[in-house]
């Protein structure tokens, strides 16, 4: 930290920024609200935009007062993550990418920069460089943090998504007596993969399920996993005394499985989800007539 | 060896004798002794008594390794050759996901839901063509 040890007798720069944030807070906070940064998150009035400035800046100074000015995780910035993720969020919605919210956010410093340089007029050359580096290090960890409390949201999110997709993808519907299905949609990997069976198995027993139904009419690829896991599906099944119908292998899947060489021998199939029904309704004795077989469709 | 079929003697698993067909609960740990006593009381059992069926109900077995896997496999490979069918009733779903993550998909063997289930499977005649999952995989 070089800039803290060349300090004079007014204390070090960083010290100094400090003080002078806190003297010109009013000021620095009027010029960020007519940067597109603030001027774009804060549509509705401009008077919040500079009390959000007014926030930002108060923990800048707090965090060169305790001459930390590098360091991300300072006590300074604790109070304003939430504001900067909320700013980085509707930046992220209006479109931007990472990069040019990160320029908006070094958008910031040119104003700071010029009111520090007039405010030190007067004073040894050498000293006004020494503040100017340390404002501009000070900008760069606000910066950092604000990229930091963006990154964390986003991740966040997908790990709470991931979570919800697991949940919601897999429900177990009882078409009949006896007979339940799960319409898998998306790809399956091990984990869902997992879940599929797991809730499947449960339904069996809960609902006293003699044929349970896979339907794959939504997954859009077939590879030799997504069959092993199928074939195990089927035949855990079979261990619990239901017997498993595979149905909706799309043509072009069925192609695929077979240049793959995949044997699904053991595997019960059929082309729809209503053969699949048909073949298990069948098999329970309950047969299908249609009742008016001539007129039916007609009207 | 004492007379009768329900055996309720520590370190014996209990087979009863419903009209022609025995009925064997599993509950919690079932050890290798244990195992190979209830084999050896099962064949003895049902060459004596001329049943037709063996249902084995493991709903009460909540862990499950290859072993058990194998005794199932071992005692349904056995009631065969003394013309008698065995039915494997009321299997959870975690067990069953282990027995398959294990390798062990038991294809011969024949499974049902609950032992009513089970019951219905074996008053059945010998060709069974649905009810109760019977899975003998045909080509």
């Amino acid at each position: 930290m070089p800039e803290h040890d060349t300090g004079g007798t007014l204390g070090t720069p960083a010290q100094e920024v400090g003080g002078f944030l806190r003297r010109r807070s009013e000021q620095v906070a009027q010029r960020w609200a007519d940067e597109p940064l603030f001027r774009t998150v804060f549509t509705v009035s401009r008077d919040e935009a500079v009390e959000a400035g007014k926030a930002i800046v108060d923990a800048l100074a707090h965090v060169a007062d305790t001459q930390r000015v590098e360091d991300p995780d300072a006590a300074g910035f604790t109070g304003v993550r939430e504001q900067l993720a909320r700013m980085g969020a509707a930046r992220s919605r209006a479109g931007l990418s990472a990069t040019q919210v990160s320029a908006e956010l070094a958008a910031l410093l040119p104003p700071v920069e010029n009111l520090l340089v007039a405010d030190l007029d007067g004073q040894e050359p050498e000293r006004v460089r020494e503040c100017t580096t340390a404002l501009s290090v000070l900008m760069g960890t606000l910066r950092l943090v604000a990229m930091q409390t963006a990154l964390s949201e986003v991740q966040a999110l997908t790990d709470r998504q991931r979570l919800q997709l697991l949940e919601v993808a897999t429900p177990v519907i009882k078409l009949w007596d006896g007979i339940v299905a799960v319409p898998l949609i998306g790809t399956l990997d091990s984990a869902r993969s997992q879940v599929v069976m797991e809730t499947l198995l449960e339904a069996v027993v809960d609902q006293h399920a003699r044929f349970a139904i896979l339907d794959i009419t939504g997954v859009p690829t077939v590879d030799s996993l997504v069959a092993q896991h199928l074939m195990k599906t089927v035949a855990a099944a079979r261990l619990m005394g239901a017997e498993c119908v595979v149905s909706g292998i799309r043509p072009a899947i069925a192609q695929t499985m077979v240049h793959l060489g995949l044997d699904l021998g053991t595997v019960k199939t059929r082309a729809s989800l209503a053969d699949a029904l048909g073949y298990c309704l069948h098999e329970l004795g309950a047969n299908i007539v249609n009742a008016a077989p001539d007129g039916a469709g007609r009207r | 060896m004492s007379e009768g079929f329900s055996r309720p003697v520590a370190g014996h698993v209990p087979v009863l004798r419903l009209g022609d067909v025995l009925l064997v609960t599993l509950q919690g740990d079932l050890y290798d002794s244990m195992a190979h006593q209830l084999q050896q009381d099962l064949s003895e059992t049902i060459s004596r008594s001329r049943v037709t069926g063996v249902v084995i109900d493991i709903s009460g077995v909540e862990m499950v390794d290859s072993f058990l896997g194998r005794v199932l496999a071992e005692i349904a490979a056995q009631t065969e050759l003394l013309a008698a069918r065995t039915v494997v009733a009321g299997m959870r779903p975690a067990v069953a996901i282990t027995l398959v993550e294990l390798g062990l998909t038991l294809p011969g063997l024949r499974t049902a839901l609950t032992t009513e289930a089970a019951m219905e499977l074996l008053a059945q005649p010998i060709v069974p063509s649905r009810a109760g999952g019977v899975r003998e995989e045909s080509p």
